[in-house]
């Protein structure tokens, strides 16, 4: 067992978990940030994304010890003040979610690209920096569609994602 | 009609709890007292269970129980059942062996349960699950259904002798035979339909709750259907009384089929939570999933189609083996049957078909519907047929079809199906165009200089949805009922939550069914609820599947609204002094036709409930519901073209455009609709291009993880080209026909047509990987 503690969305938590503990279940299970979602046991589909220290992680491929003293952000803590983070907005605008279980980590990972590439996101880009999430729903059309018009309502500046 | 009625694009409702993560899954959902479940799965593919010792797995840290197949069958808890009964042709009944939920002599698959652990945290029950130590007696392997139809095979069931469920034929086999006796032309073609896994991107799970103060069963689950759930789990598996079980689906993160059966885990885990008198919650992980989530498709096809000299299909013959895997699943029997072989026709006229299917048992997870369930494995094989026959009459693909369209409606099918409407020839034109059809010869040389093989392939499909009507197919073998409910509440003061039966798993429905309320009343798209998945709200249903919630759930509440309406009208033409003859709603008003008088929606509702001025002999409150039975299905029809890039260096496809033209009739939103037919054609080139399931001879499944089985990912697919005609459908009030499926089911013909048609080889089976690609492209040369 270990007292962990870390920075998540804004706030400072702690909790008491097994050493093999994931950073995903710790998430979930622990402070009951249930956004986050786990769709495979092989780190492969990317639902589970999060932020650690402003990067895109899979946070079932973190163990939760790891994570200490990191500070995370999960989707639960993108929106401002009542108000949907542009790369949510533009998910909704593009519908680019149906069932909405990837959407999560979809949106994580976006938010992560646009900071690194700004503006200069091309569609050819985009499809292949999603290759660690899978969508079933979507057929991706219009999830490649919101990120781009995300990436473009964002501005030219490379900005932080959080 | 307002801004958020019928046709508008309008923003999902839903949207807004998904992407800030407070959507609600069935593994979101935390009662006090819960505990976790893991199951013990046989590693086996077929062997008789000698015994069961979980004496050490009892007494590990933080487990509760763990209970077996024996106790559940002492607990009088019943088999899982199929419920669409199937006769062959030489009049017997399908031959069905048992199904129990904890197998307590005989496991048939790897992955099917033996006993359950339930312990304080998910770790602790799987380390459990670990010290439970079952003695198997191997029993000898079939996975392959054609081998197991054979004589001296492996014996699955007592009650199927050669793992024969059931030999089954539709159409005049005579008549037929006479047909292609007489052929000018006869186009022979082997065809595999590849053995899919669902994938929803959320696993399914369960949560039992056992209520010892009111004898009361609560299950949470990801089921596309909770009322046929509870319906099933009390009738059939005597879980608990239908009165004192209440099942919900929460937000559920896809079903693609997949979700609508009862599965062993919801049954057990209810049982569970009896027997060990806690909450009792299992999530499958994905592994799981691939191991015992119904698979799809599974079938072995030869095909001949007859053609006179003008090019004219005279008759279609096709023999059909089709894997149903170690159990028949809830729906397996209809999918091979009355869900595929009734559209061979396609969008043909064609005189005379004959199909004979026989299902069969093997040691593999059962196969039942997945996202189009038979019309896919229909429209494969017939699309395939007609571009390898289009190449060998020499004739282009497109004329090939348009020669042999239906063209008046309704036109009745020589295999049970009567269209009721529909426009063949605007799809493929408009299909055509948008992808510069008469262009291709110059992109094609154009990729030659470049060292790439370009092709070309089309596919014309036609689907029924909206599974209808309730005795028609009761005739035909169905157990259940194909009508759907709807409820309108009007609130006091004024605003609105309808209860469908209908169950959205990511289609949208708190929007589109508020767009249609909207519609005809009015009012706001923020004023009216969408209520869904919870058999303690909704009064009945029958769930969503088959594209119904469109041509059947919102007709239901169409009805419904009709009711509502017409009490509306009545209280409002008493607070006016008017005929109610002469009132409109209209703007979210009850108005006098011809006047300015008028009532808002709000205070005509007040009135009915307040019931201080009302008609003499009208009912207080404003509150209706209505069953609705389509008078037959409906049939979205419409023309895919794909174009591919193939490099013969490597033998990888890209498909480089993808063009979708579809008929659905009337649409409510079209974005939703859109998105829709993307969801489809990626998986429909994911069973083209990437997926398939694979087992190896002692019953290993060796695609168990998104390390093996290959799913679309963003850069598997293209941007799609989409548009559609609006035909509507005459019957239905709404004139809607469905788009859920209509992707999955068109795009896996365009594709492998297109493929073959670059590589110059007709000889290629799906998944079209690179390495057979490859190989046939040389093969070719
Ligand atoms: S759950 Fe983390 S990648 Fe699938
Ligand atoms: S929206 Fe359902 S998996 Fe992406």
């Amino acid at each position: 067992m270990a007292k962990i503690t870390m920075t998540v969305n804004g706030r400072q938590v702690s909790g008491v978990c097994e050493d093999r503990t994931l950073l995903v279940h710790f998430i979930r299970e622990n402070l009951g940030l249930t956004g986050t979602h786990v769709g495979c046991d092989t780190s492969q589909c990317g639902a589970c994304v999060v932020h650690m220290d402003g990067q895109s992680v899979k946070s079932c491929s973190i163990l939760a010890a790891q994570a200490a003293g990191s500070s995370i952000t999960t989707i639960e803590g993108l929106a401002q003040n009542g108000e949907l983070h542009p790369v949510q907005a533009a998910f909704k605008a593009h519908h680019g979610l149906q069932c909405g279980f990837c959407t999560p980590g979809m949106v994580m990972t976006a938010v992560d690209m646009i900071r690194r590439h700004g503006s200069d996101l091309d569609e050819a880009t985009v499809r292949s920096e999603l290759e660690g999430n899978i969508c079933r729903c979507t057929g991706y059309h219009n999830i490649v569609k919101a990120i781009l018009a995300a990436a473009h309502e964002m501005g030219g500046v490379r900005q932080a994602a959080e | 009609m307002g801004v958020d009625g019928i046709g508008a694009r309008v923003a999902r409702k839903e949207d807004r709890r998904f992407l800030t993560g407070k959507g609600r899954y069935t593994d979101d959902m935390s009662v006090p007292g819960m505990k976790h479940a893991v199951f013990v799965r046989s590693p086996h593919a077929h062997a008789t269970i000698v015994g069961i010792d979980a004496t050490e797995a009892k007494a590990m840290p933080g487990v509760i129980d763990v209970l077996d197949g024996k106790q559940l069958l002492a607990d009088g808890i019943g088999n899982l059942i199929c419920g669409w009964m199937i006769h062959s042709k030489d009049g017997s009944a399908m031959k069905m062996g048992a199904w129990r939920p904890l197998a307590d002599k005989t496991v048939r698959y790897v992955g099917d349960a033996v006993a359950i652990v339930v312990a304080d945290s998910v770790a602790e029950a799987r380390d459990a699950a670990e010290a439970v130590v079952v003695d198997y007696d191997f029993l000898p392997v079939v996975t392959d259904p054609v081998q197991a139809l054979a004589d001296g095979q492996p014996q699955l069931h007592p009650e199927a002798p050669n793992n024969l469920i059931f030999d089954w034929e539709l159409g005049d086999a005579g008549v037929v035979d006479r047909a292609l006796a007489a052929a000018a032309h006869v186009t022979e073609l082997k065809i595999f339909n590849n053995r899919l896994a669902p994938n929803p991107m959320e696993p399914r799970a369960t949560l039992g709750i056992y209520d010892a103060g009111d004898e009361h069963y609560t299950c949470y689950t990801t089921s596309q259907n909770p009322h046929l759930a509870r319906l099933v789990m009390s009738a059939f598996y005597n879980v608990a009384p239908e009165n004192k079980l209440r099942v919900i689906a929460p937000d559920v993160g896809g079903g693609f089929g997949s979700k609508i059966y009862i599965y062993p885990e919801e049954i057990v885990c209810l049982w569970a939570s009896k027997r060990t008198g806690v909450p009792v919650k299992w999530t499958c992980d994905r592994t799981e999933a691939f191991l015992t989530d119904a698979h799809g498709r599974d079938h072995v096809s030869t095909v001949k189609m007859a053609f006179d000299a003008g090019n004219r299909i005279t008759a279609l013959k096709v023999d059909t083996i089709a894997n149903l895997g170690a159990y028949m699943s809830l729906f397996s029997s209809c999918v091979p049957t009355y869900l595929y072989a009734t559209l061979l026709s396609g969008q043909y006229d064609i005189p005379a078909i004959h199909a004979n299917v026989r299902t069969v048992y093997t040691n593999t997870v059962p196969v039942d519907a997945y996202r189009g369930a038979g019309r896919p494995e229909a429209t494969y094989l017939l699309e395939r047929t007609m571009e390898t026959a289009a190449r060998e009459l020499g004739i282009s693909p497109a004329e090939l079809r348009r020669t042999n369209f239906i063209r008046s409606f309704p036109h009745q099918t020589p295999v049970i199906m009567n269209y009721d409407a529909g426009d063949y020839e605007a799809s493929l034109d408009a299909a055509m165009a948008a992808s510069d059809w008469n262009g291709f010869a110059a992109r094609k040389a154009e990729a030659e200089q470049r060292g790439m093989k370009r092709g070309i392939g089309m596919s014309c499909y036609i689907e029924a949805c909206g599974l209808a009507p309730s005795a028609a197919v009761g005739s035909l073998g169905a157990g259940v009922g194909l009508w759907e409910s709807a409820e309108v509440k009007v609130n006091m003061v004024g605003t609105i939550e309808v209860m469908t039966g209908s169950h959205s798993h990511g289609q949208g429905h708190e929007t589109t069914f508020a767009q249609l309320v909207a519609d005809r009343l009015g009012l706001p798209i923020d004023s009216i609820n969408i209520v869904h998945g919870d058999t303690d709200k909704v009064q009945m249903g029958m769930g969503t599947y088959g594209s119904r919630s469109g041509a059947v759930g919102m007709s239901a509440l169409a009805k419904a609204l009709d009711k509502v309406e017409a009490k509306a009208k009545k209280i409002a033409a008493h607070l006016m002094e008017a005929d109610e003859s002469d009132i409109v709603i209209e703007d979210g008003a009850l108005k006098v036709a011809g006047t300015d008088k008028s009532v808002p929606w709000f205070q005509m509702a007040l009135a009915a409930y307040t019931a201080h001025n009302l008609p003499p002999g009208l009912e207080p409150g404003l509150k209706e519901s209505a069953f609705y039975d389509p008078a037959n299905f409906t049939f979205p029809a419409g023309c895919y073209i794909c174009e591919v890039e193939v490099d013969p260096e490597t033998g990888r496809t890209k498909v480089v455009q993808f063009v979708a033209a579809d008929d659905f009739g009337n649409i409510i939103n079209p974005m939703i609709v859109e998105g829709q037919v993307h969801g489809g054609l990626a998986q429909g080139i994911g069973q083209a291009l990437l997926e398939g399931v694979t087992y190896d001879d002692s019953g290993q499944l060796l695609t168990a993880s998104y390390l093996d089985y290959a799913m679309p990912r963003a850069d598997d697919v293209p941007s799609f080209k989409v548009s559609t005609s609006n035909t509507p459908c005459p019957n239905n009030p709404l004139g809607i026909k469905g788009c859920g499926e209509a992707g999955a089911i068109g795009s896996p013909p365009a594709l492998i047509n297109a493929i073959t048609d670059a590589i110059g080889n007709n000889q290629l089976t799906m998944p079209a990987t690179a390495e057979k690609v490859w190989a046939a492209a040389h093969a070719a040369n």
